[in-house]
Order: structure tokens, then C-alpha cells, then sequence
């Protein structure tokens, strides 16, 4: 069977021990997790939990019918079941030294990214955009002159009228 | 509004949600709850040997009551210790609250003396744990805790409580809820209609239906009804070892236990089948065996009350979501009403494929076992067992050869009659077992059948036994050996037996049995088998401890060959299914 990524977005109680039960779910059973994010809802006994991972759909269906028998876990959805829209979120700093510095910027631009902090040898850049285009600047750029980079993880949201609320 | 302190609020809280009996040991962070319980007398607390027997005294006390088993004990190595008992439960579907207390909240995390992180260590083995962070919450967490442990799908729930909450300074409001709500758990209460329909009209159509129920099917209702079921339809049944007793095991229509040490009749029906009807099993690798050879040409009509376990090793054609007794109360009518029939010249033909390969490999074939040989077989042990009980014991088993031997040759005809551990194999697992049995029905029969190798991984209990006055009779079929593990090596490793021996280590149980303050006898011959367990069985108030040599050779079989289907199987040290 065919291997995807999903995009699965959770609404869970906003408890001690949730996070750990979710994570500790996926370890328990063998599933991957490629990126995870977490944070308080406008709902404050609400926590949005997005994570991507990859799998058949057998898989994909025992994960989202094992995080939803945690108590927990409120409701979840998988947003790629449907049309939606992802973000991820990168800060990435770069040695930017002589000819590097005109070269680079030129890549932020086209990227559409800021650059966020300057010294005389590193520029920070921030990026938005899907993880694909992300990944793609970094080779835009060239890793040799990646310092470090820092990623957010996938956050997703459907697109129109459906929502993911109590 | 009455003012207790949290220690107080706990145990009242157990008292007022029905708690009769709990299990456990006391311990530095728990002295405000013992205190609680001491000041007093409507929980009545039993004081084990060792944390892991609370929680399977307490597993037992579950199974056979179909209440919630409780458990108290103390932080660290006593939560640690309760660990196997809770994985126990898990595995099985038991429910149970196990309550640990905490070491004091500022010490939270410094790594203080007896300090375990109970929430995270049991967090892959139970239901739902709470740790209690507001002492006022004391009486909801145990509402909740109950109510969570004993529906949908029943498991363990684990509640850690610091110590600082228990004191006995700080007094709360005490108001124990009538009923608790979460909107995050509601689990399903009634099958889909429309998938019912479907699954009445795959089953009316079967030629050659296998109906194959598991341990969901000994809740609520559900045992009359799959017998009424089965009545209605006229098709053979088989169980897994945790369904055993659901369905009458002397009727006709069951066909035995299926799966690794299933009967030759079942495994083959199963194999042969063009409809499996499951209720409430989960189709794991002890019946499954290789999951691309399982049962080609069978549809599959799943019922089970947790979506997960449907579609999770073999795909259901017809998935039905619901607990299995409100499911066969919507599927009944359909089935005795509607306009479609069984098809009875195909059942017929069916039984009798069913019925001659019952006579040819069936379990009471001669020559399954060697009756005549020099030393006794553990099989004709566990049928004296059956015989001198009139088969009406509750059976408490431990892991291993006698345990499959129990499973074969103990024929169930009631539900909760029978106490073993299948999904996590635990050794040790016995004596606590009937112990918590026995607790919660004093004037019925209970054994344990063990082995000399299980036996003494909780043999301490002798001692609460004694205390107690908890008259189990012990079964111990003493083979000498760690059987299973050297049937295996007999079987895969060219009988290099690997750290399975004593070597003359073995304790004299009858005089273990007697400095516990026990009778123990000691069988090595045929002729005094019946006798002496007669004479044990007549003892009712006093714990036994038979002590009962047979054959180290012996093998269990029918044994599903590795890899193969879930019809291939080895019959005897020389025979194997073609």
C-alpha cells in the first residue's frame, strides 16, 4: 500500500501527562512521528497538538484510532484527508562573509524570508512557508554555509467552512 | 457538608463507590491512607506479601466478580512492584484501580527517597492515570477512575497521589459525585444498524461459519446471548483461551479452544471456514498464526467494543463498533425474524467434516495421551482436577504447560469461573489469583493449577493465605523442568536444554505447605491420585498443597507449527497435520 504523509491535528485537554501519553503512544507502538508541535487554543482547557508522519493507510487509520482512545484526547482530525493549508516556520543562520552576503540575500528575497539579525559575518533568516519550500531554500543556499537551522514543525488548518473545535 | 482530610476523602470515596475489599501493602507515602483505612470498617483491606499479588489478587477478585478490583500501595518499589500485576490487567482487559501513593509534592522530581514516577512508568500499561494535584479532586478522581476502568473497553487505572495531600491537618469538602461526564470518553453503546443488517445477512449466507469468541464475551450479558445465539443458528464455536466458559464447553457445539494449542477440530474449522463470526476476540498471533495464511477463504464479522482492535492484525469485512452484549441483543431478532434462513443441508455437511475431525484428532481420541505410562500425565491430572470438582471449581491458573493443560481439559460451562493470564503470560500469577478469588467468594472451590516453575514466583502468599483463611487448593504438576521452555528446545533446539533444570534444588512442598501452617501431600502414582484429591477436596477450610509428580516429557500438543496457517499443526512428537 501506498505510503503518505499525513498531517494529523488533535484537540486534547490541556492536562499534565497529555503530551506524554501522545508521545509515548507513538513509541509504544512503532509509529513514526517526523515533526510535532503543541500549544495552547483561544479554549484555555484546550491544547492543539499537529504532527506529521508517514504511512499506508492501515497504519495511518490504527494511529488515529489509538490516539483517539486516549483519554485525553478530545478530537483529531487528518488534514490531509481534505484540501488544507500548512505552515511551518524556520529560523535559519548562515556564515554570510563577501561575495556570500549579496548571494544570500538575493536567495531571501526570492524565498520571500526576512532577515532577522545581522552581524558581520552570520545573517538569521525567517521563512515561512510549507515544509517543501522550506527544505528548499536550505539547498538554495548551500548547507556548507548552514550554521543552524530550527524548525517549528507542520501546523495545518482546514480550508473554508470546516473546522476542528468542541 | 462534612470536612475530612484527603486521606479520609480517598477511602470514603472507595466506600461510597461500592468498594468492599482492596488489596495492597503499606509504606512511608502512604501512612495517611493506612491511618484512613484503619479508622474505619467499611473497606476492608487484605495485606499481601508482595505488591505484584495485590494487583493479581485484585485482577482476580475482577474477573470472577465482574466489579473493579482495587489495589493500595505505597510509592517506589511498592508502585514498581505492582507494575506486572497492572501490564497484567492491561493485556487481559481487566478493571482495576490501583491507588500509589507519592512522596510529598515539593519532593516532586528531587529524586526523594522511594520516589518513582508512577504516572510515567506505568503510562504504557493502563487505561488512564491520574495524579492528583488538588486534594479537594479526591472524590471526582475516583469517580472517574472507576467509571473509566469499568467501561468501554475495562482496563487498569492507575491514581498517584502525594503524600502531602493525605495529611491529616488539611480538611476538605467531602461530596461524592452520583456520576461523572467527560467529553473527551464516551464510548460507543450500540452497534451501527446498517452494519448489523450486513453482518446477519453474511452470516445467514455462511456454508461453513465459524463462530469464535474471546474474552469481550464473557461481559455483561453477552454469555446467554452467544449461547442463545449459537442455539438459534445451529454453528460450531470455538474461544480463545480468555473466552473459555462463556459458552458451555460440554455442549456439542463448541468445538474447543482455538489457536497455538487450540484443538485439531477448531484449527481446521477455522482454516476451512468461508465466514468467521468474532466476538469480542482481537485475532492475535497466539490464534492468528502467520497472518498471510489466515483463513483464506473467510469473510470476517468482527464485534468488538474498542475500534483499534478491529482491522489492527486481519482486516474486518463487516466492522461492528458496540459492546458485544447490546450488539447480539439488536442482531437476535434480525436473525430469528427475517425472511433469510440458515442453510441447513450445508450446515449439515459442515458438521460433519467438524465432527470427523473431532473423532480423528479430537481431544478425547485414544491415544492423545499415554494413560498406561509408568509416570502420571499432566493431562490425566487436570481431568482428575475436573472430576473430583465436578467441574464447578473457579480455576486460577499460572503460565506454561499446565496452563494449556487447564485450558484443554477443564471444561467450563459458566463465565468467570476461569482465572488465567493470556495476553501477558504471567508467571506468578496463580496463588495471588485464587487468592483474590476465594476473597470474593469464600464457600466456592477454588484451585490453582500450577507448576513447580510459576509456583514459586509469588509462593509468599502461602502466608496471606494463612492469614486470611483462604482454603485454595494448589495444584502443583511438578514435571521438574520449566516445561514450555523445553518443549520448545525439544522442538526448535534439538533438546539443548538451557538453563531449565533445578538440579535437585526443588523445595520439599509439603513441608513448605506445612511451615506456612499448610497440608501438603505429595502424589507420584496413578492409583493415588483420585483418592488423595479427594481427600484434598474434602478439607474445605484449609489451604492444600498438592504436590503431584508427572511424566518431565510430556508435550502439549496440538501445536500450531510457526509460520504456517492457523490449521498446520504438529499433533504429537511424531505426527503433523499434512
Amino acid at each position: 500500500m501506498n505510503k503518505r504523509r499525513r498531517i494529523i491535528s488533535v484537540l486534547m485537554e490541556n492536562e499534565p501527562g497529555a503530551l506524554s501519553r501522545v508521545v509515548g503512544l507513538f513509541s509504544q507502538r512503532g509509529y513514526n512521528i517526523e515533526s510535532l508541535n503543541v500549544a495552547p487554543t483561544e479554549d484555555d482547557s484546550l491544547s492543539r497538538l499537529t504532527l506529521t508522519s508517514v504511512g499506508d493507510d492501515l497504519a495511518i487509520e490504527q494511529i488515529t484510532k489509538n490516539l483517539n482512545k486516549l483519554i485525553d484526547v478530545v478530537k483529531l482530525v487528518d488534514l490531509s484527508e481534505g484540501s488544507h493549508i500548512e505552515r511551518e516556520l524556520m529560523m535559519i543562520k548562515v556564515r554570510a562573509t563577501g561575495s556570500m552576503r549579496e548571494e544570500v540575500k538575493r536567495s531571501v528575497d526570492i524565498f520571500r524570508g526576512q532577515i532577522i539579525d545581522v552581524t558581520q559575518s552570520t545573517y538569521t533568516i525567517q521563512l515561512l512557508g510549507n515544509s517543501e519550500k522550506l527544505s528548499a531554500f536550505i539547498d538554495a543556499v548551500g548547507e556548507t554555509i548552514v550554521l543552524e537551522v530550527v524548525r517549528t514543525g507542520v501546523s495545518g488548518i482546514s480550508r473554508g467552512e470546516k473546522i476542528l473545535k468542541l | 457538608m462534612e470536612m475530612l482530610s484527603g486521606g479520609d476523602m480517598l477511602i470514603r470515596s472507595l466506600a461510597d463507590e461500592g468498594v468492599d475489599i482492596m488489596f495492597g501493602y503499606p509504606g512511608g507515602a502512604a501512612l495517611h491512607i493506612y491511618d484512613a483505612i484503619y479508622r474505619q470498617d467499611k473497606v476492608k483491606h487484605i495485606l499481601v506479601r508482595h505488591e505484584q499479588a495485590a494487583t493479581h489478587a485484585a485482577d482476580a477478585y475482577a474477573r470472577v466478580t465482574g466489579k473493579v478490583g482495587t489495589v493500595l500501595v505505597t510509592s517506589g518499589p511498592g508502585a514498581t512492584n505492582a507494575i506486572t500485576g497492572i501490564a497484567t490487567a492491561f493485556m487481559d482487559s481487566i478493571p482495576m484501580v490501583v491507588i500509589s501513593g507519592q512522596v510529598p509534592s515539593d519532593k516532586i522530581g528531587q529524586d526523594a527517597f522511594q520516589e518513582t514516577d508512577m504516572i510515567g512508568v506505568s503510562r504504557p500499561i493502563v487505561k488512564h492515570s491520574f495524579m492528583v494535584q488538588n486534594p479537594a479532586d479526591i472524590p471526582e478522581i475516583v469517580k472517574k477512575a472507576y467509571y473509566i476502568a469499568a467501561s468501554g473497553r475495562p482496563g487498569p487505572v492507575v491514581i498517584d497521589v502525594p503524600k502531602d495531600y493525605t495529611a491529616p491537618n488539611e480538611t476538605y469538602e467531602y461530596n461524592y459525585p452520583e456520576s461523572v461526564s467527560m467529553r473527551s470518553y464516551n464510548p460507543v453503546q450500540k452497534g451501527h444498524s446498517g452494519q448489523i443488517k450486513k453482518a446477519v445477512n453474511a452470516i445467514l449466507a455462511a456454508k461453513q461459519p465459524v463462530i469464535y469468541i474471546g474474552g469481550g464475551a464473557i461481559h455483561g450479558d453477552t454469555p446467554e446471548l452467544v449461547t442463545k445465539l449459537i442455539k438459534t443458528l445451529g454453528y460450531p464455536i470455538t474461544s480463545t483461551l480468555m473466552g473459555l466458559g462463556a459458552y458451555p464447553s460440554t455442549d456439542d457445539q463448541f468445538i474447543g479452544m482455538l489457536g497455538m494449542h487450540g484443538t485439531y477440530e477448531a484449527n481446521t474449522a477455522m482454516h476451512k471456514s468461508d465466514l468467521i463470526f468474532c466476538v469480542g476476540a482481537r485475532f492475535d498471533d497466539r490464534v492468528t498464526n502467520a497472518l498471510d495464511k489466515f483463513c483464506p477463504n473467510a469473510k470476517i464479522v468482527h464485534i468488538d467494543i474498542d475500534p483499534a482492535s478491529i482491522s489492527k492484525t486481519i482486516a474486518a469485512d463487516i466492522p461492528i463498533v458496540g459492546p458485544a452484549d447490546s450488539v447480539l441483543q439488536q442482531m437476535l431478532p434480525l436473525i430469528e425474524k427475517g425472511k433469510d434462513k440458515v442453510d441447513q443441508p450445508a450446515l449439515e455437511s459442515w458438521w460433519k467434516s467438524i465432527n470427523e475431525w473431532r473423532q480423528k484428532h479430537g481431544l478425547y481420541t485414544k491415544n492423545r495421551f499415554d494413560d498406561q505410562s509408568e509416570m502420571l500425565k499432566p493431562q490425566e491430572v487436570v481431568q482428575a482436577v475436573y472430576k473430583a470438582t465436578k467441574g464447578e471449581a473457579i480455576v486460577a491458573t499460572d503460565v506454561g504447560q499446565h496452563q494449556m493443560f487447564a485450558a484443554q481439559y477443564y471444561l467450563f460451562d459458566k463465565p468467570r469461573k476461569w482465572v488465567t493470564s493470556g495476553g501477558l503470560g504471567t508467571m506468578g500469577f496463580g496463588i495471588p489469583a485464587a487468592m483474590g478469588a476465594q476473597m470474593a467468594f469464600m464457600d466456592e472451590t477454588v484451585v490453582c493449577i500450577t507448576g513447580e516453575g510459576s509456583v514459586q514466583m509469588c509462593i509468599q502468599e502461602l502466608s496471606t493465605l494463612k492469614q486470611y483463611g483462604l482454603p485454595i487448593k494448589i495444584i502443583n504438576i511438578n514435571n521438574q523442568a520449566l516445561g514450555m521452555v523445553k518443549q520448545w528446545q525439544d522442538m526448535n533446539y534439538d533438546g539443548r536444554y538451557s538453563e531449565i533444570l533445578y538440579e535437585d534444588s526443588l523445595p520439599d512442598f509439603v513441608k513448605l505447605a506445612e511451615a506456612y501452617g499448610h497440608v501438603g501431600m505429595k502424589v507420584t502414582k496413578r492409583e493415588e491420585l483420585m483418592g488423595k484429591l479427594e481427600e484434598c477436596f474434602a478439607m474445605k477450610d484449609r489451604v492444600v498443597f498438592m504436590d503431584i509428580y508427572v511424566d518431565p516429557d510430556e508435550h502439549v500438543y496440538p501445536m500450531q507449527i510457526p509460520l504456517e496457517s492457523v490449521g498446520d499443526m504438529q499433533l504429537s512428537k511424531t505426527e503433523r497435520t499434512a
